[in-house]
């Protein structure tokens, strides 16, 4: 080999440009992110999870909650929607007109121009962006997910396999503590036929004293403990239950925008 | 050039001091590999069987799905793939070099050092330590010692390529050199930028991609397509097909390889999966590559048969290899990342990539090299073909429901219309069909294990008869004081 050194450093560069590339290079575009405001507002996002809720982020990655859920949506593409808003001084023209126009699905100049025809006919409309794919149409949120939403979390519990459903948007679908408590304690007892493996060690259970306890969950009809038990969250229950609470990635953003 | 196309990468005339250097070492890092493999595999079926019955063993915290399921993967890459990639590469570098191993007594220490760094990682994740980063769980402590035990195995390899007394390099060389550099690096960045000093944000999720695809797929891909190198000709009896096209399968491997990786749907700049998807597709090229030199190399020669043991491993293994880029390469194009992103397809890639080509292709490498290692026979040399067919059925009943089951659920879930628990309870059949796959992996692993401990035993016993011999020898007549 007589030229080691040579070989050695293109084998370095071949393998270094990568790190570069994928380890430098994005925390040079994203390292610096400051907290954005919502579109059309001057709301701060993200705020920092409460701290009950961040706890529970650590009680999420020691149960390697991300091995089955994602914390991530996906969207397919953004579109404007024209939606009347009133339908002015002669509702028949205007109805006629909408009849003979396509109104969803539409890019801004077709979205503006249709809305000119129905303002020009006495309408009023609006128009709305709207996020489209399976993600958003199976109602996991209502915009893809953004480097924004997980400025202060560590660690980012991203996941990469759906066993069960997507929780980025879990505090808006379900934001009954009960329900996700009794859900974390017996799954298949609020959600039929669910494979989710049961987190009792999370809870106590407790033989009822004089008065009941305030935290004790509450079961649907013919599922739950013993009469004269009942079932409490430990600090760690109480902890996963606010972080899952604490998901809500639904406003929108300059990179993600939609009309809420 | 000449000399490189000579049949026997190895030396004409083997020299037993050569093999006897590395058998202290090897025993350390094979051992442990070997009882690794088994917890693995156990904590592998654990998880399995929970797509049987949820509630099997949900009241120990332990052994929850989320902890059993990362330390089972973390076993089988830690504990058995990467113990076993050192042995196999110190005895190919010793035996490439002409010398006897350079330091085998740091390569021991640093084999027990690696044991016990995955001892200390796999209880972390068990007790919920675990750092939440995929292919990157174990705790500090853990991932410490493995660091250490890697850099002084890697001074140990150094050295004995320093001291080699045939000057050219092999092919193996270029692929087993640029691993040793390669895994400091990544783990060190991971470790660091994750656990050490956290970056902010989704950075992390892009680091980690970077990591566990640099990892899986580059740093086994360079030790397992060394290794099959070395060992092609080798049990085949001819020359490495070319050494011009090899090399290239290695420049371009390491050029586009390195960049695969980030998910398609990631709430990343678009411009990463963009950037990551045309150089997984360019992976083609040393796919491609790698399949023709595999196949000049051995095809149609005489020794390449089913009764050889090593070389079927290591052929099954090189198929697995260009099977599981392919996977690789589709799961990047646009179209079916749709479709198999967030599914079982990701982890039947994985465990093909894992088992059927890394694992397949050390185990053909052990079977081959330990016995001249120690200089004793394996104690149930019929266990080994037995061995091989239960993996390659296991590996098959393993990554295939699980691919079929992958698609199955990607299509359900891009379907709004089919309830969740709708597109859980389509994908168990599929599931539980890999338990069987899991099951007979576990029983090929208690084989292989069984030789191992066996040999050790035997080379133990041997030890000590010799020591024994050694007190009982009466003293010479000149020894003795008069």
């Amino acid at each position: 080999m007589k030229n080691g050194t040579a070989i050695f450093l293109a084998v370095f560069v071949a393998l270094g440009a990568s790190w570069g590339g994928f380890v430098l290079a994005p925390e040079w575009q994203l390292g610096g992110a400051k907290q954005t405001t919502v579109l059309n507002s001057s709301e701060l996002y993200p705020l920092g999870r409460p701290g009950e809720a961040y706890q529970g982020l650590q009680v999420y990655r020691a149960n390697g909650c991300a091995a089955c859920h994602t914390e991530q949506i996906r969207q397919s593409g953004v579109a404007c929607e024209v939606v009347l808003t009133s339908a002015g001084k002669n509702p028949s023209a205007v109805s006629n007109l909408i009849s003979t126009l396509k109104l969803n699905g539409l890019a801004k100049e077709d979205a503006d121009a249709a809305s000119d025809k129905i303002t020009a006919a006495g309408g009023k409309t609006e128009i709305h962006i709207v996020a489209s794919g399976p993600d958003i149409a199976r109602g996991w949120g209502t915009r893809q997910s953004v480097a924004e939403d997980y400025l202060y979390d560590y660690p980012v519990q991203l996941g990469g396999l759906r066993v069960g459903p997507d929780l980025s948007n879990v505090g808006v679908r379900e934001p009954d503590l009960n329900w996700q408590l009794v859900h974390l304690y017996a799954p298949s007892s609020v959600v039929k036929g669910s494979t989710m493996p049961p987190f009792r060690f999370l809870f106590e259970v407790h033989k009822i004293g004089k008065a009941p306890s305030p935290d004790a969950l509450v079961f649907p009809k013919g599922s739950g403990p013993p009469a004269a038990y009942e079932i409490v969250p430990k600090p760690e229950g109480r902890e996963l239950a606010a972080y899952l609470l604490s998901l809500h990635a639904n406003v929108p953003l300059y990179s993600a925008p939609f009309t809420p | 050039m000449t000399e490189m196309q000579s049949s026997d990468p190895g030396p004409r005339t083997p020299d037993p001091k050569l093999d006897a250097s590395c058998g202290v070492p090897l025993l350390a890092l094979f051992g442990g590999a070997a009882l690794w493999l088994v917890v693995g595999s156990v904590l592998a079926m654990i998880a399995s069987i929970k797509f049987h019955a949820p509630d099997f063993l949900a009241d120990c915290p332990w052994l929850t799905y989320g902890r059993v399921q990362p330390a089972a993967d973390n076993a089988l890459l830690y504990g058995f793939c990467i113990p076993a990639a050192l042995g196999v590469m110190l005895w190919i570098l010793a035996r490439l070099s002409q010398a006897p191993l350079c330091l085998p007594f740091m390569s021991v220490a640093a084999a027990n050092l690696w044991h016990l760094g995955v001892f200390v990682g796999l209880v972390g994740i068990l007790i919920g330590d675990s750092t939440g980063f995929a292919w990157l769980e174990f705790p500090r402590g853990g991932s410490v010692l493995l660091f250490a035990a890697f850099l002084l195995i890697a001074i140990s390899a150094a050295a004995t390529v320093g001291a080699r007394r045939e000057r050219e390099l092999y092919p193996s060389h270029w692929f087993l050199l640029a691993a040793l550099l390669w895994f400091p690096w990544i783990y060190a960045t991971g470790n660091l930028f994750l656990v050490g000093w956290p970056l902010r944000g989704v950075v992390q999720a892009a680091i980690d991609s970077w990591f566990a695809n640099n990892l899986l797929f580059v740093w086994l891909g360079l030790v397992g397509l060394g290794v099959a190198f070395y060992f092609m000709p080798k049990l085949a009896g001819r020359p490495l097909h070319s050494r011009y096209l090899a090399l290239f399968a290695f420049w371009t491997f390491i050029l586009f390889g390195t960049w695969c990786g980030i998910p398609q749907g990631a709430p990343l700049p678009v411009w990463m999966p963009t950037l990551s998807a045309m150089a997984t597709s360019l992976l083609l090229v040393p796919l491609l590559v790698v399949g023709i030199v595999g196949w000049r190399t051995v095809w149609g020669s005489v020794k390449s048969k089913w009764d050889n043991g090593p070389f079927c491993f290591i052929g099954s293994g090189m198929d697995c290899f260009l099977l599981s880029g392919l996977m690789l390469v589709a799961m990047a194009c646009p179209h079916i990342s749709r479709e198999t992103e967030f599914t079982w397809f990701g982890p039947a890639q994985t465990q093909l990539e894992l088992y059927g080509f890394f694992a397949m292709t050390m185990f053909g490498a052990i079977y081959h090299l330990l016995p001249r290692a120690v200089g004793f026979e394996w104690p149930f040399p019929k266990l080994t073909r037995v061995h091989f067919w239960i993996a390659l059925l296991g590996v098959l009943l393993l990554v295939v429901p699980l691919a079929i089951g992958g698609v199955v659920q990607g299509l359900k879930w891009a379907n709004p219309n089919i309830a969740a628990v709708d597109v859980s309870a389509a994908t168990l059949p599929f599931l539980r069909m890999s338990t069987t796959g899991l099951l007979l992996l576990l029983v090929g692993n208690l084989l292989f294990a069984l030789n191992i401990f066996g040999l050790t035993l035997v080379w133990k016993l041997a030890l000590l008869r010799k020591a024994m011999s050694v007190l009982k020898t009466p003293l010479a007549t000149s020894e003795v004081i008069p």
